[in-house]
Parts: C-alpha cells; sequence; structure tokens
C-alpha cells in the first residue's frame, strides 16, 4: 500500500506528463476519495483571492464586504480593542453554555428589539449565541427542518449568495420573491407586494432588516408597514437577517426599524444578528439568533431545542468574541465609543457614496448613477453586467463579484476617481 | 391520534400543517408524551390559522432534556451545599478547585494584544493556515510521510465536536460507505454527532465491565464483521468515558484487521499530551496508521491540551492516497464549512499558532502539559490509595490502570444518584468521574461517597 501511495504521488507531481484519466485511475487505485470533484470556487470570497495574485500597482478591490479605512486599510475599533485589553490575562476561557454568552445575548436582544422592549422583561425571547450571522441563520434554518418540516423559505432576488447554501444545506426547499427592481436599480416594490399576496398562508420570508445585501436597495418605512400588514393577512412568519444594524444609517435604532414595525404590528419574528461590520468583529464569529415566542415557558422550550441543535454541530459558542461584545455593550462609556465608531464607518462609506456618483457626473455619464446614492449600506448594486464587470477587472484591475456589485467600504478618496474614471469607461454607450 | 376536537375546514395549507404538528405531538420520549397528553387540544386549538393573534409556529414544541454531560454542571451549580464536588464536565481543574489558563496561553494572549498590526479580518473558509500546518505537524509528527508529499488537507474547525461534524458532513457526502461503527460506550456527543452529518451509526464492543478492561477479543470481532469499507471511530488515547486504551499491541492488530478489509479510520484526539505526558506518545495509535500509507480522518482539539475549551479550536485533517485528492477533498470541505459557519473564529487558533511556530513557547507549554496530567495522575494513585485504607469491596486497581481525565468508576445510575442526593458529588450517570475535579482536599470525601454506596448500595 505504501508502495502504491508513492506512486500515486508522484503521478501527481506531474500532472502535465499523463492524461487525465489515467491520472483519475491512478488516484483512485490508491484512494477512497479518488472520486471526489474539486468543488467550485464561491463567488465572492474568489474575488479577493484573485485580487491578492494581481501584480498590478493600481489594483482596487470593491469586492468582499469587509470595511475599509480611507487608506484602504482594514479596522480595529478602538471599543474592541479596549475590551480585549480587558480581557487579556483577566478572564479565562471556560466552556460558555450550549446557548452561549448570557450578557451577550441579553445585550444582543436589547439591540435588535429595543432597550425597553416588553418582549424582553416578559422573557418571551429563545435566544442563542451563534456563529456570526452565517451561524444564525444556519441554525434558524435547521430549527425549521426539525419542527416545520413540510415549510419552505422565500428568499429575495437577489440576495447573498450563502443564504441559498444555508437553507439548501438544512434542506429546507427554498422559493424566491421578486425584489430587485433592475431598469429603476430600486425596490420592485409591486412585484414584491404580489409574490407576498400569493405565497401559501403561513409562509417563511427572510427579510433582509436593513442594508440588502447584495443591492443596498431598502423598502421605505411606509413599504415595510405595508409589507408588516400583507404578512399579518397572510399569517407569514418574517425571519430577519440583520447583518447591518448601525452600519447602513449610522444609527442602531434607526436601522432596526423595520424589525420595530414588525413586533408593534404583532408579529412573532425570528431574527439573526452579526458583529462582523458593525463592531469589525469578522473573524470572531460573533452573532446571535432570537425568536419571539407566545410567552416565556415557550421561549425557555425553543431556547432548549435551538442548543440541541448547537450541541452536535459544534457543542458551544467560542467565548472570546462574545467577551468582546458584551464588555461594549455593557460599559456606558465603551457602548458611546463604539456609536461613535460606528457611526464614523457609515458616514465614510455615504461619503464614499457622493463622491463616486459625484465623479460620474463630473465625466458626463449620460446614465443616471442616483441609485448609488440612494441605496444603502456597504454595498452599491451598480447595473453593470458582468461582460462589463469582466472588463473593469481585465482592463482596470477593479476586482468586485460578476453581479456588479459593488463594496463601497473599498473605495477611498484616493481611489475614488480612478473607480468612476473606469466604470465610465466601460458603461458609456457607443 | 386523531385530532377529533379540532376544525378542519381550513385552507389545504392548514390542512397539512395541522397533520405535521399532529406527528410532532406524537410522543418519543415519556416527557414528551406526558406533555402533549395534556397539552393536545388546547395546544391544537392554539394553531395558528385558527387562532388570530398571539400565537406562535413552534407553539407545540417541547422543551429539550438536559444534555446529559452539560446537564450535570447544571445541577452542581443550582446545589447549595458547600461540600459539593463536580466530577462532571472534563475540564482541567487545578489543586485549589479553579480553572486554569496555561501560562504561554497568557503570554500568547499578551503578544497578540500588544501587536498593533494584527485585524480582525475573516480568516479563510479552511482557517488560519499557520495553524492547520502546525496542528498536522503535531498530531502526525514534523518528519511524517504524509505531510511532506502534501497529502494531508488540514482545516481549522471548531474544537474536536466542529472537527466531528465536519468529517462526518464530508464523509456523508463523498464516501461510499455511509456507516460508522463506534465504541461501546463513548462519549456522549458522538452518536448525535454522526447521525446529523447523515451517517448511520452502529456500534463495536469496547468496555468490558467484568475486568473494567478492553473487551479486545468483542472488538476484534466486531470490526471483523463490520461491511467492508465502513468507517469506524478511534478514540487516539484516553478513552471517553472509560479511560481503558489499547495497548500498541493491540493497535497494531487493530490497525492490520482494519486495513485489511479497507475500514476507514476516524480518529478523535482530544487528549494529545494530556494522557501519559507525553505529545508524540500520546499520537503513536494515529501514526501507526499514517505509516502504512493509507487514509484516515482525524479530529483534533486544543480544548484540554492547552486550555483553550471556549475559544473551541481545533482542526480536521483528512490523510489521502495522493496530493490532487487532498485538494479536492479540502475543495469540498470548504463547502460543507461555508453554509455552518462560513469560516471559523480567528483568536483561538491564532493562540495555538503562537505557540506551537515557537520553540521556547512550544516547550513551556509541553512542560504545562505534563504537570496537569501528573496531577491528574496522582489523584488516581491517591483515590486508589484512599479506598485501600479503607478496605473498599471490590478491586479498584482500574482506576491506576484507566489514563487520561476520566475514570469509569463502575458504579451504576442509582448508586450515581445516592452519590448526587447524600453526598453532593456530582459525575454523569454512567458512573464517569473527572479525575481533574479532585483535589488532595476532596478524595477523601470521594472515597468515604464509594465506600459507603458500594457497601449500602449493591
Amino acid at each position: 500500500m505504501a508502495t502504491l501511495s508513492r506512486a500515486a504521488s508522484s503521478a501527481a507531481r506531474r500532472p502535465a506528463l499523463l492524461p487525465p484519466r489515467l491520472l483519475a485511475a491512478r488516484a483512485m487505485a490508491s484512494s477512497l476519495f479518488g472520486h471526489v470533484e474539486p468543488a467550485p470556487k464561491d463567488p465572492i470570497l474568489g474575488v479577493t483571492e484573485a485580487f491578492l495574485a494581481d501584480p498590478s500597482p493600481d489594483k482596487v478591490n470593491v469586492g468582499v464586504g469587509a470595511y475599509r479605512d480611507d487608506n484602504g486599510q482594514p479596522v480595529v475599533l478602538s471599543c474592541v480593542r479596549e475590551a480585549e485589553r480587558r480581557i487579556a490575562g483577566n478572564l479565562n476561557m471556560e466552556y460558555l453554555p450550549m446557548g452561549g454568552s448570557i450578557k451577550m445575548i441579553e445585550e444582543s436582544l436589547k439591540l435588535a428589539y429595543g432597550e425597553d422592549s416588553g418582549f424582553i422583561k416578559d422573557k418571551r425571547i429563545a435566544a442563542v449565541q451563534a456563529l456570526s450571522g452565517t451561524g444564525a441563520c444556519r441554525l434558524f434554518a435547521d430549527f425549521q427542518k426539525r419542527f416545520l418540516p413540510d415549510s419552505q423559505i422565500y428568499i429575495p432576488t437577489p440576495t447573498w449568495s450563502n443564504h441559498h447554501n444555508i437553507w439548501r444545506d438544512a434542506q429546507v426547499p427554498q422559493k424566491t420573491f421578486t425584489y430587485y427592481h433592475p431598469e429603476s436599480r430600486g425596490l420592485d416594490f409591486s412585484g414584491l407586494m404580489n409574490n407576498i399576496k400569493n405565497a401559501p398562508d403561513g409562509s417563511f420570508f427572510l427579510l433582509h432588516a436593513c442594508a440588502h445585501n447584495p443591492t443596498g436597495v431598502d423598502p421605505t418605512e411606509e413599504q415595510w408597514r405595508e409589507i408588516s400588514h400583507q404578512f399579518k393577512v397572510k399569517k407569514h412568519f418574517p425571519f430577519f437577517d440583520m447583518a447591518y444594524q448601525g452600519f447602513a444609517s449610522g444609527d442602531p435604532e434607526r436601522d432596526a426599524k423595520a424589525i420595530r414595525i414588525f413586533l408593534e404590528d404583532g408579529h412573532q419574528i425570528g431574527c439573526a444578528q452579526s458583529y462582523a461590520k458593525n463592531m469589525g468583529l469578522y473573524g470572531q464569529r460573533a452573532g446571535c439568533l432570537s425568536i419571539l415566542c407566545e410567552d416565556e415557558m415557550q421561549a425557555v422550550a425553543v431556547k432548549s431545542q435551538l442548543q440541541q441543535i448547537a450541541r452536535p454541530m459544534y457543542s458551544n459558542p467560542p467565548v472570546h468574541g462574545a467577551l468582546v461584545v458584551s464588555i461594549i455593550l455593557n460599559d456606558p462609556e465603551l457602548k458611546s465609543l463604539w456609536l461613535k465608531e460606528v457611526k464614523g464607518m457609515a458616514d465614510r462609506i455615504i461619503g464614499m457614496r457622493k463622491a463616486l456618483k459625484e465623479n460620474l457626473e463630473k465625466l458626463g455619464s449620460p446614465l443616471s448613477w442616483d441609485h448609488i446614492t440612494n441605496q444603502i449600506g456597504m454595498f452599491c448594486y451598480s447595473g453593470m453586467t458582468p461582460e462589463q464587470v469582466d472588463r473593469l477587472t481585465n482592463e482596470y484591475h477593479i476586482y468586485m463579484t460578476r453581479n456588479g456589485r459593488i463594496s463601497m467600504a473599498g473605495v477611498t478618496t484616493g481611489n475614488v476617481a480612478c473607480l468612476a474614471n473606469a466604470i465610465h469607461e466601460v458603461t458609456k454607450p457607443n | 391520534m386523531a385530532p377529533a376536537n379540532v376544525r378542519t375546514a381550513q385552507a389545504p395549507s392548514a390542512d397539512r400543517r395541522l397533520r405535521t404538528l399532529v406527528r410532532h405531538l406524537l410522543p418519543s420520549s415519556p416527557r414528551r408524551a406526558a406533555a402533549a397528553a395534556a397539552d393536545t387540544s388546547a395546544t391544537l386549538e392554539s394553531f395558528p390559522t385558527m387562532a388570530s393573534q398571539g400565537s406562535s409556529v413552534f407553539a407545540a414544541l417541547a422543551q429539550a432534556p438536559e444534555d446529559p454531560i452539560l446537564g450535570v454542571t447544571v445541577a452542581y451549580n443550582k446545589d447549595p451545599s458547600p461540600v459539593k464536588v463536580n466530577l462532571g464536565v472534563g475540564a482541567y481543574r487545578t489543586e485549589e478547585g479553579k480553572p486554569l489558563v496555561l501560562n504561554v496561553v497568557r503570554r500568547a494572549e499578551q503578544m497578540l494584544i500588544n501587536n498593533p498590526s494584527r485585524v480582525k479580518e475573516y480568516l479563510p473558509i479552511t482557517g488560519l493556515a499557520e495553524f492547520n500546518k502546525l496542528s498536522a505537524k503535531l498530531i502526525f509528527g514534523a518528519d511524517s510521510p504524509a505531510i511532506q508529499e502534501n497529502r494531508v488537507t488540514t482545516v481549522q474547525c471548531l474544537s474536536g465536536t466542529g472537527s466531528l461534524r465536519v468529517g462526518g458532513e464530508f464523509l456523508a457526502r463523498h464516501y461510499h460507505e455511509r456507516t460508522i461503527y463506534i465504541p461501546q460506550p463513548t462519549w456522549g456527543n458522538h452518536p448525535k454527532v454522526f447521525t446529523l452529518s447523515g451517517l448511520t451509526v452502529r456500534s463495536y464492543r469496547y468496555y468490558d465491565p467484568a475486568t473494567r478492561g478492553l473487551d479486545f477479543k468483542g472488538l476484534l470481532e466486531d470490526l471483523s464483521s463490520a461491511p467492508s469499507g465502513s468507517i469506524v471511530l478511534l478514540h487516539a488515547c484516553a478513552h471517553n468515558p472509560t479511560g481503558v486504551d489499547p495497548t500498541i499491541d493491540q493497535w497494531e492488530q487493530i490497525r492490520q484487521l482494519m486495513r485489511s478489509k479497507s475500514l476507514l479510520p476516524f480518529f478523535d484526539s482530544a487528549y494529545q499530551g494530556f494522557a501519559s505526558g507525553s505529545l508524540d506518545k500520546d499520537a503513536q495509535s494515529v501514526r501507526m496508521f499514517v505509516a502504512d500509507g493509507g487514509e484516515l480522518l482525524m479530529a483534533q482539539s486544543y480544548a484540554k491540551n492547552m486550555g483553550l475549551y471556549g475559544e473551541r479550536v481545533g482542526a480536521l485533517s483528512i490523510v489521502c492516497g495522493s496530493a490532487d485528492v487532498a485538494v479536492r477533498v479540502e475543495s469540498q470541505l470548504k463547502l460543507v464549512v461555508r453554509p455552518m459557519y462560513s469560516n471559523p473564529p480567528l483568536h483561538g487558533a491564532s493562540i495555538v499558532a503562537t505557540i506551537l511556530r515557537d520553540s521556547e513557547m512550544f516547550n513551556e507549554w509541553t512542560l504545562e502539559l505534563k504537570a496537569m496530567a501528573d496531577r491528574i495522575i496522582s489523584m488516581r494513585q491517591q483515590l486508589f490509595d484512599a479506598l485501600k485504607s479503607r478496605g473498599t469491596p471490590g478491586d479498584w486497581s482500574h482506576i491506576i490502570k484507566q489514563i487520561g481525565m476520566f475514570t469509569f468508576t463502575g458504579l451504576n445510575s442509582e448508586q450515581v444518584a445516592f452519590m448526587r442526593q447524600e453526598y453532593h458529588i456530582y459525575m454523569t450517570s454512567d458512573g464517569r468521574i473527572s479525575m481533574a475535579g479532585l483535589s488532595m482536599r476532596t478524595v477523601p470525601d470521594l472515597a468515604d461517597a464509594i465506600h459507603a454506596v458500594v457497601t449500602q448500595l449493591k
């Protein structure tokens, strides 16, 4: 067996000299996994890989949604640095309970449901710490599969691509609902309302609470009220994915408006929260999943079942990010520092939207770029075609996902003119 | 269970969901049966499509039973007794009964804090690359031919649990055999992890209650009769919960049998260095299997041996037949991870990499690790001596023969409950005690309690 594997590995080192079928046959002879196909690259994360491999000094990365400062550098918030200083050397690393850090959950619920929320006081919310937004969505999807196995999830078109993967791996069937209106680069409100009305009563809907990813197109407050009303009529279940609270408008309360409208209307919602962007805790995987229940007893039951899903997945969630979040949100000074820093990030992005639009207008682009400043949050859905995006990458070394989504966080005063110029060049009518 | 008193004149979707709900109310446990029986009519009548407001689609949901292992600590925490002892969950405690953060971990923490250029960006889906390489070297040996031939793919996962789950999911999707054999008994979470991965779980004999040692004959028989290609879960060292490990000769026999039947080894290594005090010695079983050139899966945890419990640091390695296969396997592992949590947590892996890459810090770690292992070995000896000196009936030599954090006392669940109620000593109902929870002060109390329970309750 050792001889076989040596042969196979030396064959693998000289792929060019052997026809693929022979290579495959040799590999299979010595491997139980020889038949495994190479998986396609992740459409979003693959962009950064390509960017890193590009030697051009003028390259610009407006692909992945991670915040950059005006020098294009990643940022660790000051409130986070201070929280970490307090943790290091002082706190131990014992297992958290299966449901995660109680303190972190409490603070997260206040952010999402309101500081003085009656639901929190009445202990009606089942909540567990989750592995950022992804983990929160996945726990909910698995929970939905287990307890409502005949249900489906309605997902907006378009959405963050990983949403489809999450509910697929949870084996919950997916349907889509109309959301984006390409002609106006805004919301297809009538299409959306039709889909809501035509879905069977009691359907499950995934809603982006604010700063829709990838389009940046959010319903207005009025539109949210109509959506909520129609949800009541149809008895639909609203599941909110809130990955950008505070990051969209700069004001966390304002960014939670949609959720608050639904709560006022008496919906029992589910909510996935992430601290990846608004606290810059990306790699710490800090998030929270909550489900509003009828009463305290039901909340206890639901939480216990969510824990049963987490236990065979990772046993209990990571402690470090949870400590950072709870230290910051529990300390009035640190919390107010955080609010300032979040507003700073949101303001910079809003400023870059203005700058990009102005630059395009100055270049004399005949197209309308209003959507750049109408849209909100980290992303701008430019409306560019995949072919135009390819030209941006190949000719101008500008990297973004092929759906034309620009991460505004990657735009700086240093590169906005270049970016505008390149966009103008590939979009101007001939 | 016919909901005779429920109106069904609603839209078809309501009917369908009613039927689903009814299925969920069918009892799968006595507790659920009681709940269902008590609440059936009330619950069905408050079902959303019938009620107007304030009722939840999850209204019928029953509370889950307490986790058998983590539930012990929950119960312990609720106990007001000043003499209570927690021998439940396997987390190391000092002689003073306190959790321990290793000195070398504190140093690594400070280095990370003091580095102003450190950022918190997303790790790649497969985790921190340096951590992955160092972890593979740690378990397989720095000079492992499998590593040198690039046949190993390693992805950072959430401790042992996460590594097992990702490995299980990968096998359910890509391996031709969907059955995994787990030892009887095993860590309580193993069956659930693999079942939810999509595998069928079967068991092989392992523990012999008569000898409180290994049922080697039974083990060989059961693995011999497993269908060719089946997956076999192996505890690399310090078997949990029994503390009973095969000898090196027995491991060699297991290896030969498994390779002759093409049984796929899936190692769970949660205690490397913690069992004997030597990292290399505790990895011997694994390295034997790698040395024969064959394939295997390996779930590694740093929870105990680096005391990083809550940071959830671990790694899944798959040793493949060729480098080409390893590349493809890794790409498929990413597809399992991305819809589960996108990418693994940064902090713990950074600490591990900081320590493993620096030879001085690595050495300090091995010393601290040996000290923890030695304290546990000494607790074993003390408990054994205490029982002998009390003349407690029975053969207690298994306490010093078993290895690692746990001892399978041989107490039955009735005796365990008695220990809890009368002596406020907490352990899992299978009689497993965590030696790490003992100290010189509490050994006599435990010995007294065991003596009492063995002489009073048969």
